[in-house]
């Protein structure tokens, strides 16, 4: 098997899970709100409502699709394609597992291993809001257009702060932006130089604030709760989608929990050792190589739905920003935390090396 | 020879979606054409072994600039019942500015020599770390200024836009 063909099929997979896992996203979500509510929630299709999310999108399918007469047909049915097509760009540049090895080749789990990694993601995540904006403005609604302006607004604030966070990741990494490197790094040497369980070296030991800059600004950049601004729907009905039906609607919310699992993944490569897994040097003696690396994959996938999870257990504990509260908190809180932590981390390096 | 397919496939969509650009009647056509022709300006930085140029092109260009810009535009609810007539004066200087930078135009490309098509080798300066160290070492004064220079915009812009205290 050529490496292009094993690339080519795990793009079709990686397709398929970021859809699937969409899919049962919103499931879970509805159950880890009745749990949270105390509420049962679905349970009329199929066992415990296992089938809720394919009776959902059947129906998603079969609505009928309104396009507003006097919207922009074009950028209206652009929209949603721009912002489906951004949230699934991303996944490429994640590593999944450790490389699989099959008659000496070695095939890695990830489609690119670009060395800019970081800045991909940045840049992709950036071009995100074009979705929203432009199926904002094309459905020429006033509320639509305000949740437009609402999301964009929020998203080039909190990118900043983010990419100021993840700077202080990268000056730990001897400055790889390769998201593989970046996962290796976290993969060896002893946590705080003395404690020495192997693939234990995470970077959310070392950089918390970080971390914590860069999940707050993983929420707003998903528009999920308490940032849900662009959609609040006590004053903006429905924010930007307001306007649309059938699966171009749906399009927008699945591309809502596609975000939401690529954010985990890439907060999991970040700061939460990627696939690595305390004692995975000593499996690694006893197992076969492959064996070990589908245990990397499954862990790397338990992080990421632990952080799905937290999406959720959010988005029913804490109630929604106030507009300004949510650029206050941006611009003049994080902003200035995440600079202070660069200029701390770099200090710290340059005092007591790594 | 396939770098040469893939610079004429570029090349000819840089130049047709600048065109659009020029020619769309709707503002917010023109703003998502431009948005295409910077993406294959990235496109071109790419084949010339610049990976992080091409990136941050389109991390700040497409990213964050041209977002403002359809923020604007989207706000101004421009369309043709409310375009105001410009003076005569204005149109005769558009034409006559335009005109000046189209002598200049060819006059530089009246001296250029076109040889034939060489596909760049493979380097790797254009890699993060190399572009860090010449910034940061050959270069430094040039970009010590630029910054001072955003500092300087940026503290105007405040001005600018800070409330007048009563």
């Amino acid at each position: 098997m050529s490496v292009v063909l094993f690339k080519a099929i795990l793009v079709v997979l990686l397709f398929l899970i970021s859809l699937g896992i969409a899919a049962y996203s919103t499931y879970a979500e509805r159950k880890v709100a009745a749990f949270l509510q105390d509420r049962i929630g679905p349970d009329r299709a199929g066992p415990f409502g296992l089938l809720q999310p394919i009776a959902d999108g059947v129906k998603m399918f079969l609505k009928e699709e309104i396009i507003p007469t006097l919207s922009d047909k074009f950028l209206f049915i652009l929209g949603p394609s721009i912002f489906m097509v951004t949230t699934l760009m991303v996944s490429a540049v994640i590593p999944w597992g450790m490389p699989l090895e099959f008659g000496g080749e070695i095939y890695a789990l990830q489609v690119a291993d670009i060395n800019i990694g970081i800045l991909y993601i940045l840049g992709v995540v950036s071009l995100g809001v074009y979705g929203i904006m432009i199926g904002g403005w094309a459905s020429n609604n006033k509320y639509a257009l305000l949740g437009a302006i609402r999301a964009s607004s929020q998203m080039i604030s909190y990118e900043l702060a983010m990419g100021m966070s993840v700077v202080a990741i990268l000056l730990m990494t001897n400055g790889s932006l390769s998201l593989n490197n970046i996962v290796e790094a976290q993969g060896t040497g002893k946590l705080y130089g003395f404690i020495n369980v192997s693939g234990m070296n995470w970077n959310v030991f070392y950089q918390p604030v970080a971390f914590l800059i860069f999940l707050i600004c993983a929420f707003a950049e998903a528009n999920r709760t308490p940032f849900d601004l662009p959609e609040s729907e006590s004053e903006l009905i429905g924010g930007f989608h307001t306007e649309y039906s059938s699966m171009k609607l749906g399009l927008y919310l699945f591309g809502e929990y596609i975000n939401m699992f690529i954010s985990s993944a890439v907060i999991s490569c970040l700061f939460f050792g990627g696939y690595n897994f305390p004692g995975i040097d000593y499996l690694g003696t006893i197992l076969p190589h492959n064996i070990v690396s589908i245990i990397s994959l499954l862990v790397m996938f338990g992080k990421i739905f632990f952080f799905i999870f937290l999406f959720m257990w959010v988005r029913w504990t804490i109630p929604r920003f106030r507009y300004d509260q949510l650029m206050r908190l941006g611009w003049q809180i994080l902003m200035p935390i995440a600079i202070v932590n660069v200029l701390l981390t770099a200090a710290a390096i340059t005092l007591f090396g790594n | 020879m396939n770098s040469q397919i893939i610079f004429f496939i570029l090349a000819a969509l840089s130049i047709m979606s600048a065109l659009f650009v020029v020619f769309s009647k709707n503002p917010i056509y023109s703003v998502i054409w431009l948005i295409v022709c910077f993406f294959t300006i990235a496109g071109h930085y790419i084949m010339l072994n610049a990976q992080f140029l091409a990136i941050v092109h389109i991390i700040v260009y497409a990213g964050a600039i041209m977002v403002l810009m359809l923020f604007t535009v989207m706000l101004l609810n421009l369309n043709k019942a409310t375009e105001p007539h410009k003076p005569l004066l204005y149109k005769v200087a558009a034409m006559v500015s335009g005109g000046l930078m189209l002598l200049v135009l060819l006059a530089s490309m009246r001296s250029t020599e076109l040889g034939p098509y060489a596909a760049p080798a493979y380097s790797e300066s254009g890699f993060v770390q190399n572009v860090g160290m010449v910034l940061f070492t050959e270069f430094l004064l040039p970009f010590e200024m630029t910054s001072v220079l955003f500092i300087a915009a940026m503290i105007g812009a405040v001005v600018l836009a800070k409330k007048e205290i009563h």
